[in-house]
């Protein structure tokens, strides 16, 4: 069957039952605030690095949450730590510490797996 | 004789008296501008079926000849004395009016959008907010403030609401509706005008709002963008040029306007603020008149004798003010008989 891989539609749809939560929940007790965003996209709009790449500050909240973390550490090399996403934020999230959250933690995670 | 005091003279107000002076009882309106109607006079026409605001505001016109309406117009409440059994209401002039029962209509104020300066109200000419625009429909007549007639208009949804950095946490509620008016009045005048609403979520919460909103896409190609205005800026030709993310794309998006209208949100009153750390009347975090309950006591406060109407308790559309506003007559028609 083994020529049949493809029929394999797990990474096309979320599995809400098989999530891995563990990250977000970390980040969530650090930074409470991250638990409420609206998705205004305000962040991304005035991303000093989402402005020349494909880097998509909003979308870290929906990848953590969804549980696609795989693509998260990557993706995160491209922010500079500017700060405009946590001054344009209209409910007030402190996202540039969720940034560095899910940077530290993912580091740990990283250890405990060594 | 039992005597009345309302404060303000916006529809709320003049609803108050209006049932209460049909009931014979003497009513004194106090209004700080130098006309009767308030915030409703900044309307050309009412949402969702288009009525006309001044046919509305002229309905009341009646009630001033009532020889038991006092009237006291410029008048400015400075002080509610509570210590005797009849309140004293005193003005900023000194004048002093006994009142068994007080009526607080007393409105709110349009958010002041100079206060998002990186949407550029007041810094850049073609930055107008929703209450400008709605005058430019008493002239019937759209021109961007640099003098030309508009190809592209930004409606920008949520100035002064749903923002923490304001700190107006809550949703006005009534600026998606007027938005999504606006942007048909608008099309009505200027057909060609190309029309793109920049909204976080659309709050069409009344019937026949939503049957509009369905309309603007249907017979009036009104296009909607989901994320909200991160800045505004000023291009060499005078256009503003839209930044915000597309988000249902996932990409930042640009785009150059003729002119931006910005769905400025409703505040509380200056008169609501100032009881803000006052121990006889409860005003909320958002710095409205708090009812009792919002379910059963909406037009009670914990103060025995003082009643409230209209959207000093948070936004409501003109409809919902009349309705609170003869729900508040009530229950001061029956203060009034049980005392």
């Amino acid at each position: 069957m083994g020529d049949l891989d493809f029929l394999k539609v797990k990474h096309l749809h979320i599995d809400y039952d098989k999530l891995e939560l563990d990250l977000l929940n970390k980040v969530l007790e650090e930074e409470p605030s991250f638990q409420w965003c609206i998705s205004c996209g305000c962040c991304t709009a005035s991303c000093s690095a989402g402005n020349h790449t494909t880097f998509n500050v909003r979308r870290i909240s929906l990848l953590l949450r969804r549980g696609e973390i795989e693509s998260l550490e990557k993706e995160l090399e491209k922010c500079m730590l500017c700060g405009k996403c946590t001054l344009v934020c209209p409910r007030d999230i402190q996202l540039r510490n969720v940034v560095m959250n899910i940077k530290r933690n993912i580091l740990k995670y990283k250890m405990i797996l060594l | 004789m039992k005597k009345i005091v309302v404060i303000g003279a916006g529809i709320a107000g003049l609803e108050v008296s209006k049932q209460l002076l049909q009931a014979n009882l003497p009513v004194t309106l106090i209004e700080q501008s130098s006309k009767i109607g308030g915030n409703i006079k900044n309307y050309a026409y009412l949402f969702p079926d288009f009525y006309n605001a001044e046919d509305l505001l002229n309905s009341y016109q009646y009630i001033i000849t009532d020889p038991n309406l006092q009237l006291l117009l410029n008048a400015h409440v400075s002080k509610i004395d509570f210590s005797k059994k009849i309140y004293n209401v005193i003005t900023k002039d000194g004048i002093t009016i006994p009142a068994d029962a007080i009526v607080i209509a007393t409105g709110y104020n349009t958010f002041d959008a100079r206060l998002k300066e990186e949407f550029g109200y007041g810094i850049y000419d073609n930055v107008i907010t929703s209450v400008e625009l709605e005058q430019m429909f008493k002239k019937q007549e759209i021109i961007t403030p640099s003098g030309k007639v508009p190809e592209r208009i930004g409606f920008i949804h949520c100035v002064g609401s749903r923002d923490a950095k304001v700190s107006n946490t809550y949703c006005s509620r009534l600026c998606c509706i007027t938005a999504i008016k606006q942007a048909i009045e608008t099309k009505k005048l200027l057909p060609l005008v190309e029309i793109f609403c920049f909204y976080i979520d659309l709050r069409m919460y009344g019937l026949l709002f939503e049957d509009l909103y369905l309309s603007a896409q249907r017979d009036y190609n009104i296009q909607f963008v989901r994320g909200r205005l991160s800045e505004a800026s000023e291009m060499i030709d005078k256009k503003i040029q839209i930044k915000a993310e597309d988000t249902l794309i996932g990409r930042p998006l640009q785009m150059s306007a003729d002119m931006i209208v910005l769905m400025v949100g409703m505040e509380a009153s200056d008169f609501s603020k100032q009881f803000k750390y006052h121990n006889d009347l409860n005003v909320n975090e958002h710095g409205f008149f708090d009812p009792i309950n919002p379910h059963n006591l909406r037009n009670l406060t914990a103060k025995e004798g003082v009643f409230l109407a209209g959207t000093s308790i948070g936004p409501m559309s003109v409809g919902e003010t009349i309705d609170h506003a003869r729900g508040t007559a009530l229950s001061v028609l029956s203060y009034i008989k049980s005392n």
